[in-house]
């Protein structure tokens, strides 16, 4: 079978020309059958590509999380976890607040101009009511937990230390300048439900 | 005497084998392919000490696709923590410590498998060394060279995705860093980031998906690669330390290239010597030095991963640290880390195009002249010196004073290799047309 057709297919070729051996409807029917071959080779990739991305349990597990922040006392803060992170939440009283404002010649970027926090929270010290920071404790550099040192003296007006590499932040989670870290700490999307509850990772107009 | 029965006794097993080999041949290529590829593949007659590394190469990967078929039997890749208990090191981790305690002659597989990844590289740098010293890129070898270029990225991603399997302290937070710079790239950074971990970070999704691709995706890749490598060399031959072309010098009647001799036996028998020292050094440094001083096993992956408590120090293995050293060595635009992943990135995307920087008049460096020279003594020095740099804290020498901003010792020499690194490159077409070459033989020298 096979062997006819190749022989017919040379006898023809040989006998005309090779331009007007050419079937056009034929070449038109093959790009436009392989045009929707790849289409089909397109659309079949999707379910793989797809199947990469994270999962339902994996998003179950890294849903917004209600924090209840009454018990944090002035001064004082506390630890939530988000998407395996976690997520710290000042309590920042009127003094600490004050002295946030004295020492903006020191930090890198003291008005939070690179987008580490979501845009309601530029103000206010980087927060949406300036008693409550909520902040990421993972440092911008490589990630490391810093560590908290509020006691205020002469030359520290209280903030964060990490551990790993010496970078150092305020109250604001803002990073001062010769810190290995390039950025201020992230401010996780977040809004208020109720005086004293949070939810991180949903902004206040709903958006996840 | 006795001939005539010998020649009877053979001819009966001789018979035999050579009835078999017909049948073969009639329905499969045997004979014709074992000429074509062996017996009758003409080589080069002055091959030196640097051809032992193509056949090394293919050596340590049957090593290593046979000594992870036997792991895989042992190993789980299952981030959770053992028994269930949270703070338990994970199911990997415990299953790379059974095969090392409990399951017989398993340390030894083990051992055989993550120094043979070493070696893979110490092999393939010296296999590409070789290549760029006798320029065997150049025309008409380009093919073979992009070819081996897809098997080094491969094997690149090989270790990278083989390394995060024992669920170790640098798998951990290697894979975070790597990951992580998918992150910087614009616009999509990080939901690439977030497809490429299947998760909001490095966790159980991850680990299976890097088992996916370093058991079964990515060696099936290179077996494709490495096949493609060497059709392209049998169909235009091997280079030669002389950057002679044999073909050019045939034998008039049989059409054999004079300078040439049958890969099998002379070829065969002289690799053979190059695998007895190989599995010597091999042996050593598996029965004596596997972890070759945190070198080829690093000793905080001794220590199950923990995505709380980062390493004070995060460094690749050796093979990867001159392009991790461009990395660091790249200053951030703005906030942005992405010129220097673009950077690393280039690094090693630019031996590919080695082929059409390339303008010199010769191809061996035997013809070439100083000045050339000279550009690749620099370049194996910035090589060397990124490669240590990047195994070592970048405030390991302290800083400069304030003149120059107070910045890293290591992180300035890092930035000054990296500019004759890639100027090694850049400016090949023009200081190769420059170079004073000798005049190349009409044969090869032997």
């Amino acid at each position: 079978m096979s062997d006819n057709h190749s022989d017919k297919h040379q006898a023809g070729s040989q006998s005309e020309p090779a331009s007007t051996s050419v079937d056009l409807e034929k070449r038109k029917f093959l790009i436009a059958t392989s045009a929707v071959g790849a289409l089909g080779c397109a659309a079949a990739a999707v379910p793989f590509v797809k199947s990469m991305t994270p999962s339902e349990r994996a998003k179950a597990a890294g849903a917004p999380v209600e924090v209840d922040i009454a018990k944090v006392a002035p001064g004082e803060m506390m630890v939530a976890e988000y998407r395996g992170q976690p997520v710290w939440i000042i309590h920042r009283t009127k003094e600490m607040l004050e002295k946030l404002a004295h020492h903006d010649a020191q930090l890198k970027d003291p008005k939070s101009e690179v987008p580490q926090q979501p845009d309601y929270c530029k103000e206010n010290d980087r927060a949406i009511k300036a008693e409550y920071a909520v902040m990421l404790g993972t440092c911008t550099h490589l990630g490391c937990s810093p560590n908290s040192r509020f006691d205020v003296t002469p030359d520290w007006d209280g903030g964060f230390v990490c551990p790993c590499h010496g970078s150092k932040f305020d109250l604001a989670g803002r990073v001062f300048q010769g810190s290995p870290a390039p950025t201020n700490l992230v401010v996780p999307k977040y809004h208020y439900l109720t005086e004293t509850t949070l939810l991180i990772g949903v902004d206040p107009e709903g958006k996840a | 005497m006795t001939n005539k029965s010998v020649t009877e006794k053979k001819s009966v097993l001789a018979g035999a084998i050579e009835n078999t080999v017909n049948w073969v041949d009639e329905r499969f290529p045997l004979t014709s392919n074992v000429k074509a590829h062996l017996t009758e593949y003409y080589a080069p007659k002055n091959f030196n000490f640097w051809y032992f590394f193509g056949s090394l190469a293919m050596l340590v990967l049957v090593i290593q696709i046979v000594t992870g078929i036997f792991l895989t039997m042992h190993y789980k890749p299952d981030a959770s923590p053992l028994d269930g208990i949270l703070g338990n090191p994970s199911v990997a981790f415990a299953s790379v410590e059974y095969i090392m305690r409990d399951v017989p002659w398993g340390y030894v597989i083990r051992y055989m498998h993550s120094t043979g990844a070493s070696m893979f590289f110490v092999v393939i740098y010296l296999h590409m060394f070789r290549g760029i010293i006798y320029s065997s890129y150049r025309n008409p070898r380009e093919l073979i060279w992009l070819f081996g270029m897809g098997i080094f990225l491969a094997l690149m991603g090989e270790a990278f995705f083989g390394y995060l399997l024992p669920w170790g302290q640098m798998s951990y937070w290697g894979a975070q860093v790597i990951t992580s710079l998918f992150g910087t790239v614009p616009l999509i950074g990080p939901d690439l980031m977030e497809w490429l971990r299947g998760d909001y970070l490095v966790g159980d999704a991850t680990l299976n998906r890097f088992f996916a691709f370093h058991v079964i995706a990515l060696p099936l890749v290179l077996l494709g690669l490495v096949t493609a490598h060497l059709i392209a060399l049998h169909e235009v031959g091997s280079n030669n330390p002389d950057g002679v072309e044999i073909k050019k010098t045939k034998d008039k009647k049989t059409g054999i290239p004079l300078d040439g001799i049958p890969f099998h036996p002379y070829y065969t028998v002289k690799d053979m010597v190059g695998v007895v020292v190989f599995l010597i050094v091999f042996s050593a440094i598996i029965f004596f030095a596997p972890e070759v001083g945190g070198y080829f096993l690093e000793a905080n992956n001794f220590v199950p991963a923990n995505p709380l408590v980062t390493p004070s120090h995060i460094a690749p293995t050796w093979y990867f640290t001159p392009y991790y050293s461009i990395l660091r060595a790249v200053p951030p635009i703005g906030v942005s880390q992405f010129p220097g992943v673009v950077a690393m990135g280039l690094s090693v995307v630019v031996f590919a195009f080695l082929p059409w920087l390339d303008r010199g008049a010769v191809k061996s460096i035997r013809y070439r002249g100083t000045l050339y020279k000279k550009w690749l003594f620099a370049f194996v020095v910035s090589f060397l010196v990124l490669g240590y740099l990047g195994t070592v804290p970048a405030d390991k020498f302290g800083q400069f004073g304030a003149w120059l901003g107070k910045a890293d010792i290591a992180t300035v020499v890092a930035r000054i290799f990296t500019v004759v690194y890639f100027a090694f490159f850049l400016l090949m077409p023009w200081y190769t047309k420059r170079d004073k070459t000798l005049p190349v033989p009409e044969r090869v020298t032997g």
